[in-house]
Parts: structure tokens; C-alpha cells; sequence
């Protein structure tokens, strides 16, 4: 009957089953950061000079940035001149459709559940598949260009539609933004574009899928997402890396922009390696800059995240509101469980008339992990009748591990309404014994108590990756507790 | 069905029980009186399971079984159901689905059919009728926000649903006004059957008049001090605790 004791044999038991290695050999650029290395970047993307231009401003206000400090997390000092900045995997020639990809990375991404080879594709979700640096394919391309989108491999867009891209690049988070946006705008190596012409509705999910191979190299992705007047697009990212003992960085900038009338939803799966579960040695710093700007009237932009992996999450997809009557919607479930640190939350900053938006964060912290939901509310004097509502709850699991809550609240008039509401709760052994006495085994009532909450979350997830995310946290949290 | 044989048990090493022996057979109603701090709660932990709790020594056998090896989850499944005094809160998790999984989960291990949401639902619609409960409170969190006598109702829907070889009642009378103690009592009465047994944990005597025992067990600190048949109940209200000083 003794429960107490099993936590630390379930800690070292979990397995993160997406750590295996790809073998194929990869072009790694020398470590380090400087001008030649950016010039070796935009050299071999072949990029238009504009872009290197852009790069190399970005490096120079890098350069005199220093690392930011205010986040609630234990952050181990990153020497940047230690990592290599651009990895891919050699390839003869371009690849001119999906049989061209090699058959290591084919099977890599089949491994994860998503089979790029023509007669087995996904028939409802287009994916851009970014390996290391580099897009290695992108499905259904052909289909969505028959509607006028774009939905291509960032660095193809930088040389097809580089109107596109000088115009929107770079507006919503500035290159100096910080220290990150501007490291990674220095370097980016690929990502996903989206364009969507006004009035179209994309009639498929979008999704990227990435995946860090090599070890000490660091993904530096950049998303840029534009849904023009009167249109939609629902757009999904997933991740995995192998299971390395030593970190690697992943510092990815996302731009949103939908104009008037424009809804663009956005659902991330993150699940990165956490690190060794006993030691926390390895593990992914996840760093990412993710913003929205919602410029159009009666625009809306939606965030939904499941975070789970990581050894350390650090990231707050938020939203500007400009356009009046526009609207900013931020659904997280956060779940740290072994070693894992997590300071996450949004932004939503209301610019324009009537603009609303809608904070729901649910933190799950479990074992020795400590987990912060960090969220800012600005409503500036000009978004008259603007209105807020936030939710913030914290469950912990176990004794050892911490939930903290830093709500920003900043109301610049008075017609505005903020409401925020906060709640801190713990799986109790009571709870748990309450299901164990129907008949109920420990695992399963933890998983139901979980998913109980974080259905208003789950809720806002594409069906398929709902069903995903619960999985993903039960797996997370199998037997985690004392 | 259940023989308890000198059971030991308490939390830590504060023994709670000191050697209790009982034996329940199909078609019994047992009472099991006693004042505050008696012990009587502790019977029902420890033979659900609860992890606060530990047996120094003794046997229960319930249905041929060695109840004390098996874990709390496959007591139940074995059909050993405790309707508690305070059961806890469950924010989230829906009444309705909480209950299907119980009672999928016992329909399987029995290989009888699981139901689907909507079948269920029609099954818990019944027997909330019985109850009179209103339906809100399918949709609502397990016991989130429920009155005492709502939570009471709780536990009995559940004993109803799951239709256990064993029941215990802890202190189910507790907080009940007195239109919903006949409510309750009337669907345990119900519920009693030959096939199976019940367990009444009780300070007061007064749900004796709904429920009719056949046997009453005077329990004082942690031993069984004084059995007997209805009339031993009726003493008591009479005389108070006195009687077994």
C-alpha cells in the first residue's frame, strides 16, 4: 500500500520516446558567431542581398545586447561562440518533390508520425518539414497554390516572393526587439511562410514540424504567417529532438499578421527533449519569440500551446491589437514535470477600439519541476471599451515541485474592463484514493484529473492534436506521483 | 462474504484498531456504533485500502480473498464500495463521466458491456430520479459545490450504479435533514438485497429506524465491545454510550 516511496523509481523509468539519433551525415558549419558567419549563412541560402543586409543589422544590435536576466528561471550562462549556427543534411542536389528526400530523413519523420512519401501524406494537414537548418519538404503544395497560397519553406520565399517578404519581415517583432529576436534574425536559418490572399478560407491545416538532429547545433527558425482581408488559416507546429546529454538551443521568432477581417489560429505541441529525467543534464532552452499583430478591423489572432518538453521553456506568444475591434486569444497548458523549468505566458496589448482578449493558462507542475505563468494586460489610452478577462491556474503534483503566477496589468482609460482570476490546487491522496475505491487505478485518475484541467485548452486544439496532447501529458506524467 | 479476525491497524504508530473480529454474510445488515474517536471510520479506511493507514496484524477475508494484499482499486473491482462521511471534491472532472468510468471499469473486469455517454446517461437519469437529484449535477465537477445532503446522494448514486457485494456507510446520516434522511435510507433499504451485505458506521441510532439491522456492534476504543440484534441500538438511545463503560 506504501505510495510514497514510487516517485523516484517512475522518474527514472519515464522514457521520452522521440530520442533517437538520425545517421546521415550533415553539413555543420564551423562554432561560433560572427560576420563571416553570416555571410556563410546567407551564402549558401543564396539570398538576396536585402537579406543579408538585415542579418548583419541584426548581428550589430546583437552584439551590444546582453542576456536577459528577469525570468524566474535557473539558466546555466550559454557561450554563444560554442554552437554552430547552420547544420543540414548533405543532399546531392535540390530536391524537386517528396521521393527526392533520403530515405534516413523519410523515416525519421515517419518514426514521428509524419509520413512525407506522396501515397501516404496526410490528406488534411500540409506540412513543412524542417530538419536541423534546413526545409526537407512541404506537401500539398501544388493544392494550396490553386487557391492563391503560399505556404513554402521561408528561405524559398526570400528568394520567390521576396516582396512579401521585405514588407512583412521584421514588422512585428523588430530585429532589436531582444536579445533573441535579434540572434535570431541575425542567423535564421529556415521556417515555415504562410500567405493567404484575402478572401480565402485555407481548406487544410498548415503544420511544421520540427526537428533538432545534430548535436550542439541550434535551430533558429523564423515563421512569418500573413492572412490578408477576409481570410483564415489554422496553423500547427510540432517538435522533437534527440535525447543528447548536452543542450541545445532552439531560439525561434514567429510573426503573425492578419489583417481586416483575417482569423488566424496558431496551436503548438512542444515537445522537445526535457533532459535526463534523474540528472536534468540535456534537454532543449527553448526560446522563443512569438507575436501576433491582429492590424486589421475585426481581426483575430489565436494562440494555443501544450508545452511538455524542454529543460527549459521560455516564451509569450502575445498579441498587439491595432485594428478596431480586433481580438487576441492566448489557450496554454504547460505541463513540467521531472527537472524542467518553465516561465511562459502572453502579452495582449490593446491599441485599438473594442479590442478584447482572452487569457486562459493552465500550469501543471509535477515532480521536482518549477513552472511561471508571466502574462502582461496593457491596455493603452486610445483602445477605449477594450476588455480583458484572464484565468490562471496552477495544479501541482506531488510536494517538490512549484507553481509561481506574475500578472502585468496596465489599464491606460476608464471605459476599459479587466478581470483576472487565479487559482492554485493540488492532486490530493485523497482525490486520488476517492477514484482507486471505484475501481479506478492511480494512473488513469491522474490522467482524468489532468485532462478535467485542461479541457478549456484542449477545447481550442484541431481534434486530432487534442487527442495527441492528451496523450502527451498522460505519457508525461505516467505513475508521477508520490 | 467478510471475516475480519483480530485486525490491528492504525496510522503510524498510533494503533486505532486493537483487534477486531467480524464476520458479514450475504443478506446482513450490520450496524457499527460507537462514540467520536471509537474507530469506527478507521474499519472502513482500512479495508478500502487507504494508504494512511497500517495493519500490524490480523486477517480479512473477503469473498475467499486476502482483502490486505490487494490493492485499493481491485478491492473495489472486487466489490467492496465505501459511501464516505465527507467524500472529497474532484474540480473538472464531470459527476457523469467520473461515474461511467467506475462503472465501465467494473463491467469490464466482469465482461459485461461498457456504455457509451448516452446509454449511461439514461441509466444515471434513472436512478438520480430515485434519488431526487436534480440533473445539474451530472455535469458539474465530482462533488464540486454540492450541499451535504447532495454529497450523501452523491455516494448513494454511485453504490446504485456500481451495485457492490459489500457496503459500507460511513456515518451517511450525518448532516442529513430529516426529509432527506428517509430518501436515502429508503434507497439503501432498496439496494439490500440477499446477494449482498451492508455495513452501517453510525454515532446516532436514528437511521436504525429506516434501516433495519440485523446485528449491531458496539465498538469502543478500536475493539468490538458489546453485539447484538436491534435491541442493542435501541438501548443505546435509551442509556447513551454509558452502557459500555
Amino acid at each position: 500500500m506504501e505510495k510514497k516511496d514510487d516517485i523516484k523509481e517512475i522518474i527514472e523509468g519515464r522514457e521520452y520516446k522521440y530520442g533517437f539519433v538520425t545517421d546521415i551525415e550533415s553539413e555543420v558549419i564551423e562554432k561560433g558567431l560572427n560576420e563571416n558567419t553570416i555571410r556563410t549563412i546567407s551564402g549558401k541560402k543564396d539570398e538576396p542581398p536585402f537579406m543579408l543586409e538585415f542579418r548583419l543589422n541584426a548581428l550589430k544590435q546583437w552584439q551590444s545586447m546582453s542576456h536577459p536576466d528577469w525570468a524566474n528561471l535557473a539558466i546555466p550562462p550559454i557561450d554563444f561562440q560554442a554552437i554552430s549556427y547552420y547544420s543540414a543534411p548533405k543532399m546531392k542536389k535540390k530536391l524537386s518533390g517528396l521521393e527526392e528526400v533520403p530515405q534516413e530523413i523519410r523515416h525519421t519523420y515517419e518514426k514521428l508520425g509524419i509520413p512525407l512519401e506522396e501515397q501516404k501524406i496526410l490528406s488534411n494537414i500540409a506540412v513543412d518539414a524542417v530538419f536541423d537548418s534546413v526545409s526537407v519538404a512541404t506537401t500539398h503544395q501544388k493544392a494550396l497554390a490553386k487557391k492563391g497560397i503560399i505556404f513554402c519553406p521561408i528561405s524559398d520565399a526570400i528568394k520567390n516572393h521576396p516582396d512579401l517578404v521585405k514588407k512583412y519581415l521584421g514588422t512585428v517583432v523588430p530585429v532589436g526587439d531582444n536579445f533573441y529576436a535579434a540572434l535570431n534574425s541575425a542567423v535564421f536559418s529556415d521556417g515555415s511562410f504562410v500567405y493567404v490572399p484575402p478572401n480565402t478560407k485555407c481548406p487544410m491545416e498548415l503544420s511544421t514540424y520540427f526537428r533538432i538532429n545534430t548535436q550542439e547545433t541550434g535551430q533558429f527558425e523564423r515563421t512569418l504567417i500573413i492572412c490578408d482581408e477576409n481570410s483564415y488559416v489554422s496553423y500547427i507546429e510540432g517538435c522533437t529532438a534527440p535525447a543528447f546529454d548536452t543542450r541545445q538551443l532552439h531560439a525561434a521568432v514567429v510573426e503573425l499578421i492578419a489583417l481586416d477581417n483575417a482569423e488566424i489560429k496558431y496551436s503548438t505541441v512542444q515537445n522537445w527533449f526535457p533532459g535526463d529525467p534523474k540528472t536534468g543534464k540535456g534537454g532543449i532552452f527553448n526560446f522563443v519569440v512569438k507575436r501576433g499583430q491582429c492590424r486589421g478591423k475585426n481581426s483575430k489572432i489565436s494562440w494555443t500551446q501544450i508545452e511538455t518538453g524542454s529543460a527549459i521553456t521560455w516564451k509569450y506568444p502575445g498579441c498587439v491589437l491595432i485594428g478596431d475591434n480586433s481580438r487576441g486569444e492566448f489557450y496554454s497548458v504547460a505541463l513540467t514535470s521531472a527537472r524542467q523549468q518553465a516561465d511562459t505566458g502572453t502579452k495582449m496589448i490593446h491599441l485599438g477600439k473594442n479590442t478584447k482578449s482572452v487569457i486562459i493558462s493552465k500550469g501543471i507542475s509535477a515532480d521536482y519541476a518549477s513552472n511561471s505563468y508571466r502574462g502582461l494586460v496593457r491596455i493603452n489610452p486610445g483602445a477605449q471599451n477594450a476588455r480583458n478577462y484572464t484565468k490562471c491556474d496552477s495544479l501541482l503534483v506531488g510536494d517538490k515541485c512549484s507553481a509561481h503566477t506574475f500578472p502585468y496589468i496596465e489599464v491606460g482609460n476608464i471605459s476599459s474592463q479587466v478581470e483576472h482570476e487565479a487559482s492554485t490546487s493540488k492532486i490530493s491522496e485523497d482525490q486520488l484514493f476517492y477514484f482507486q475505491q471505484r475501481g479506478i487505478g492511480r494512473d488513469e485518475a491522474i490522467k482524468t484529473i489532468i485532462n478535467g484541467f485542461c479541457k478549456d485548452v484542449f477545447s481550442h486544439l484541431p481534434m486530432e492534436f487534442a487527442v495527441e496532447a492528451k496523450k502527451l501529458l498522460a505519457l508525461r506524467l505516467e505513475n508521477s506521483i508520490g | 462474504m467478510l471475516e475480519i479476525k483480530d485486525l490491528h491497524a492504525g496510522i503510524e504508530e498510533n494503533e486505532i484498531l486493537k483487534g477486531i473480529s467480524l464476520s458479514v454474510n450475504k443478506g446482513e445488515i450490520h450496524a457499527i456504533m460507537g462514540p467520536n474517536g471509537s474507530g469506527k471510520s478507521t474499519l472502513g479506511n482500512v479495508l478500502a485500502g487507504h494508504p494512511s493507514y497500517k495493519v500490524s496484524n490480523g486477517s480479512v477475508l473477503f469473498e475467499g480473498d486476502d482483502l490486505l494484499t490487494l490493492e485499493p482499486e481491485d478491492r473495489a473491482l472486487k466489490g467492496l464500495f465505501i459511501a464516505y462521511q465527507h467524500p472529497v471534491e474532484i474540480p473538472g472532472v464531470g459527476n457523469a463521466e467520473f461515474m461511467r468510468m467506475a462503472y465501465n471499469v467494473k463491467a469490464k473486469k466482469e465482461g459485461r458491456e461498457e456504455l457509451d455517454p448516452l446509454d449511461f446517461d439514461e441509466l444515471m437519469s434513472r436512478k438520480m430520479e430515485l434519488l431526487g437529484m436534480d440533473a445539474k449535477y451530472k455535469e458539474r465537477g465530482v462533488n464540486e459545490g454540492f450541499s451535504g445532503g447532495e454529497k450523501k446522494k452523491n455516494e448513494i448514486l454511485q453504490m446504485a450504479l456500481l451495485e457492490p457485494k459489500l457496503t459500507i456507510l460511513d456515518e451517511i446520516d450525518s448532516g442529513l435533514d430529516i426529509d432527506a434522511l428517509r430518501i436515502v435510507a429508503e434507497n439503501i433499504q432498496k439496494l439490500s438485497g440477499d446477494k449482498n451485505a451492508i455495513i452501517i458506521i453510525t454515532h446516532f441510532p436514528r437511521i436504525l429506524k429506516y434501516i433495519k439491522p440485523h446485528f449491531v456492534h458496539v465498538l469502543g476504543s478500536g475493539r468490538i465491545l458489546k453485539s447484538g440484534g436491534i435491541e442493542l441500538a435501541m438501548e443505546l438511545e435509551s442509556k447513551g454510550y454509558d452502557i459500555i463503560k
